[in-house]
């Protein structure tokens, strides 16, 4: 499907640790800007960023889990179902036996839903997308039912809504920097000094940091620590290598003797396991209670951001960090997110420059049109429509989906039925 | 061998639905409630008239929208996106019954050709990108239809929202006028003797949506059209050698999709609410995808997929009096699913199965006859 020379530019093109440095700086940069010129401190707030990481775990978590299951070679549009039921085993869990049990069974409830998905793709050779699409309607269904039953009046929930998760997952400030506390020492905050001072770019660039440091729930941390571990656990192990090659070539995988039924059967339920993570941590981390429809379509932008990671654990992280951002924009104040117009056409007009270089006139024609337009929007209005922050990570998935869909190299086999003894 | 064909073919929709309701009699026994009350009640109060004529009316709409999946599907297109489709087609459509005024068919006809094109637009921007960019359709359709969401409210809000109505909680458009309504079944019904309880009407739209099903057919079983979109579906590379174009296939019927999703919600809008609101029902489009996947894409298949659905909803409601929670039908309908594919996959397994057998057995007796005719050929 995919052409060898697609295959190399998209190597060539490969993210370096010197590029996405750049690219990070050059974003900071643009935004202190932009908080300057707008005034609006919220835009590079400690808060902001804080909020940002919130809505960017559960969204890295589904796409991790995505990443799973595609790298065996099985398409799991049911993340989001099996996220619904995460984020109801994860408050009822929580509700009955404190926070960590949540997180254990909503984690349960979650792999369930992989299994299930794997039974219909790999035993019974059901189109993904088919069986995926039955395990979003099943997992509503069931979130529904059993809220039914277990949240009576009585409880202080109801069909729609769990009562409140008692307890906390705790938190962790880094110590100096974000004023953690070390063996119960109360440490300084200089990012939060230097954020006070309102100095450019260096107090933004403290704000966002701060953000990132501090208040971090145990479960972010363990969100962020299992990106690395991912790649670690697909690229340098025997598994590894396994469960990606089912996923690029089974029948020469099973030619080897890898065991390809067995491969996607744990891809997908490690797949689902992610997903109940992800339904979890917006449970007991974000919300404190389970409601319906909460998961709000983030296992759907957890797949685009796999998609946008070019199917890799680093560029899963990107992905949901851009994602979150603009997920988190809707509870953000009026002023930052019109901040944020005068932000797209400032970086829309960058990109314009930058791609002059490369000579084509219908790129950079682009780029003045969002910039232009970006801009107007700007100096015309004083504030966006609350419907419109709502669309924001929606548009933006359309549209960096758009603009990357071409450079992205999905696994071979990905979303191919596949049965034992099959030749190719 | 095509009966026993059809019987299996058949087995498979029975195997599930048994298999889902005696799943759910499990649930429910263990659940503490009685299920043979729930079953035998939900089966009372959906045979009763003003029941039926309910299910009717509510299955038009997963009716059209499944006849919208089941186009893409017979190409293998996957157009998740008919539940944005028909609520912008509904929204706009309705808002423009309210605010053009023509003789009564016409005015009819235009807000249907209008809720098309809204429908087929907004299909637009997952066929482009599909075509143009390479973006698979899901993903793009499944962000259209959010963005539905919000770009909906907001025309509503700002645009649509009639002001005469301040008191009211919801907003909604204008009132469609009674020449842009469609009139319900009810006399032609009474004229053929089947009297309807009061208060009861049947949506003039079954009328369309049974005329769409039977277009359906016709397209893709006696037009050219409809061959080249069967032959893409089943052998994509086979069908661009022999010089059908993939990207022209691809976005004709991602548009014609989003043109029929476009009417799913016109049964409604013209023989009930006249008009848009933001209670308006949700989640056709992807009961649509269940009740396609039910019908095996076919529209007399579809029709019944609607029907059950349709049915399961309306008798559910008895379930509240009973003190049983009505959910029970969700998790039935996502099981009805998920073991009706699997169903159908295990069928066409054994078909196959049967078919190699039926092959190897001619080969064997055409090797023990010895016919020479064939060495000869």
């Amino acid at each position: 499907m995919i052409s060898t020379s697609a295959a190399a530019r998209s190597a060539a093109q490969r993210v370096t640790l010197r590029n996405a440095l750049i690219g990070g700086v050059g974003v900071l940069l643009l935004l202190s800007i932009v908080r300057y010129i707008a005034n609006a401190d919220d835009l590079t707030s400690s808060g902001a960023f804080e909020q940002a990481l919130k809505s960017a775990v559960p969204i890295l978590l589904a796409g991790l889990g995505g990443l799973y299951a595609e790298r065996c070679g099985v398409v799991n549009i049911g993340l989001e179902g099996m996220m619904i039921l995460g984020t109801w085993f994860g408050a009822w869990g929580g509700w009955m036996w404190g926070p960590w049990w949540g997180v254990a069974i909503g984690v349960a409830g979650g792999a369930a839903g992989g299994l299930i998905h794997a039974v219909a793709t790999v035993t019974f050779n059901v189109d993904h997308i088919v069986s995926g699409v039955a395990i979003n309607i099943l997992g509503a269904g069931v979130a529904r039912f059993l809220s039914s039953i277990a949240y009576t009046p009585e409880t202080g929930g109801g069909v729609t809504q769990s009562p409140g998760v008692g307890g906390h997952i705790g938190v962790f400030s880094v110590p100096v920097l974000a004023g953690g506390d070390v063996f119960g020492w109360h440490s300084p905050d200089v990012l939060d000094w230097l954020d006070t001072k309102r100095w450019f770019f260096a107090s933004d660039v403290a704000g966002v940091l701060h953000g990132l440091m501090a208040n971090l729930s145990l479960l972010t941390i363990l969100a962020l620590a299992l990106v690395p571990a991912t790649w670690w656990l697909l690229w340098r192990t025997r598994f590894g290598l396994r469960l990606r090659s089912v996923g690029e070539n089974p029948s020469a995988a099973e030619s080897l003797g890898v065991a390809v039924y067995r491969m996607k059967y744990l891809g997908v339920v490690i797949s689902g396991a992610f997903a109940g993570l992800s339904g979890a941590y917006i449970v007991l981390v974000t919300s404190g209670v389970y409601k319906e429809s909460q998961t709000g379509g983030r296992g759907f932008i957890g797949l685009a951001a796999m998609i946008f990671g070019n199917w890799r654990p680093a560029g899963v992280l990107v992905g949901s960090g851009l994602f979150g951002f603009a997920d988190a924009l809707q509870t953000r104040n009026d002023a930052s997110v019109h901040a944020l117009l005068l932000f797209v056409g400032l970086a829309a007009g960058v990109g314009a420059v930058l791609v002059i270089r490369r000579r084509k006139a219908l790129n950079i024609g682009l780029f003045a049109v969002v910039a232009a337009g970006a801009i107007a929007w700007y100096v015309t209005s004083d504030t966006v429509p609350p419907e419109f922050v709502y669309c924001t990570p929606y548009v933006v998935t359309l549209v960096v989906l758009a603009a990357a869909g071409q450079r992205l190299r999905p696994p071979a086999a990905d979303g191919l039925r596949y049965r034992k003894g099959q030749i190719t | 061998m095509k009966l026993r064909r059809f019987l299996l073919n058949l087995a498979a929709p029975v195997a599930a639905i048994s298999f889902s309701v005696a799943f759910c009699w499990v649930v429910l026994t263990l659940a503490h409630y009685n299920a043979g009350t729930a079953f035998a009640d939900m089966w009372d109060y959906g045979n009763k008239s003003e029941s039926i004529v309910s299910v009717i009316n509510r299955a038009v709409p997963l009716y059209v929208a499944g006849l919208a999946v089941a186009l893409g599907f017979r190409m293998n297109l996957f157009n998740i996106g008919v539940e944005g489709q028909f609520r912008m087609a509904a929204l706009v459509a309705a808002a423009f019954g309210a605010w053009i005024s023509l003789p009564a068919p016409l005015h009819v006809f235009a807000i249907l050709v209008v809720a098309m094109l809204v429908g087929a637009g907004w299909a637009l921007i997952p066929a482009v990108l599909k075509v143009k960019r390479g973006v698979h359709e899901v993903i793009s359709s499944i962000m259209m239809n959010s963005i539905a969401i919000g770009v909906g409210a907001y025309m509503l809000g700002n645009w649509f929202i009639d002001k005469s109505k301040t008191g009211s909680l919801l907003p909604r458009t204008k009132p469609i006028p009674a020449s842009g309504q469609m009139p319900s079944l009810n006399t032609p019904l009474d004229a053929l003797g089947i009297r309807l309880p009061a208060g009861s009407n049947v949506f003039g739209f079954v009328l369309v949506a049974a005329l769409l099903g039977l277009l359906f057919k016709l397209v893709i079983d006696r037009t050219s059209f409809g061959f080249d979109l069967r032959a893409t579906g089943i052998n994509p590379g086979a069908a661009e050698a022999s010089g059908v174009s993939l990207k022209s296939m691809t976005m004709r019927v991602l548009l014609i999709s989003g043109a029929i999703a476009g009417l799913a919600g016109m049964g409604d809008v013209l023989g009930y609410y006249h008009g848009f609101s933001t209670d308006f029902p949700s989640g056709f489009g992807f009961t649509g995808i269940a009740v396609a996947l039910l019908g095996r894409n076919r529209p007399v298949g579809i029709a019944f997929g609607a029907l059950l659905f349709a049915y399961l909803d309306r008798s559910a409601q008895i379930l509240d009096l009973d003190s049983i929670p009505r959910e029970i039908v969700v998790i039935m309908q996502g099981i009805i699913l998920l073991s009706v594919v699997i169903a159908y996959e295990v069928v066409q397994r054994i078909a196959q199965t049967q078919e190699t057998k039926a092959a190897a057995e001619a080969t064997r007796r055409m090797d023990e006859a010895d016919v020479p005719a064939e060495v000869g050929a």
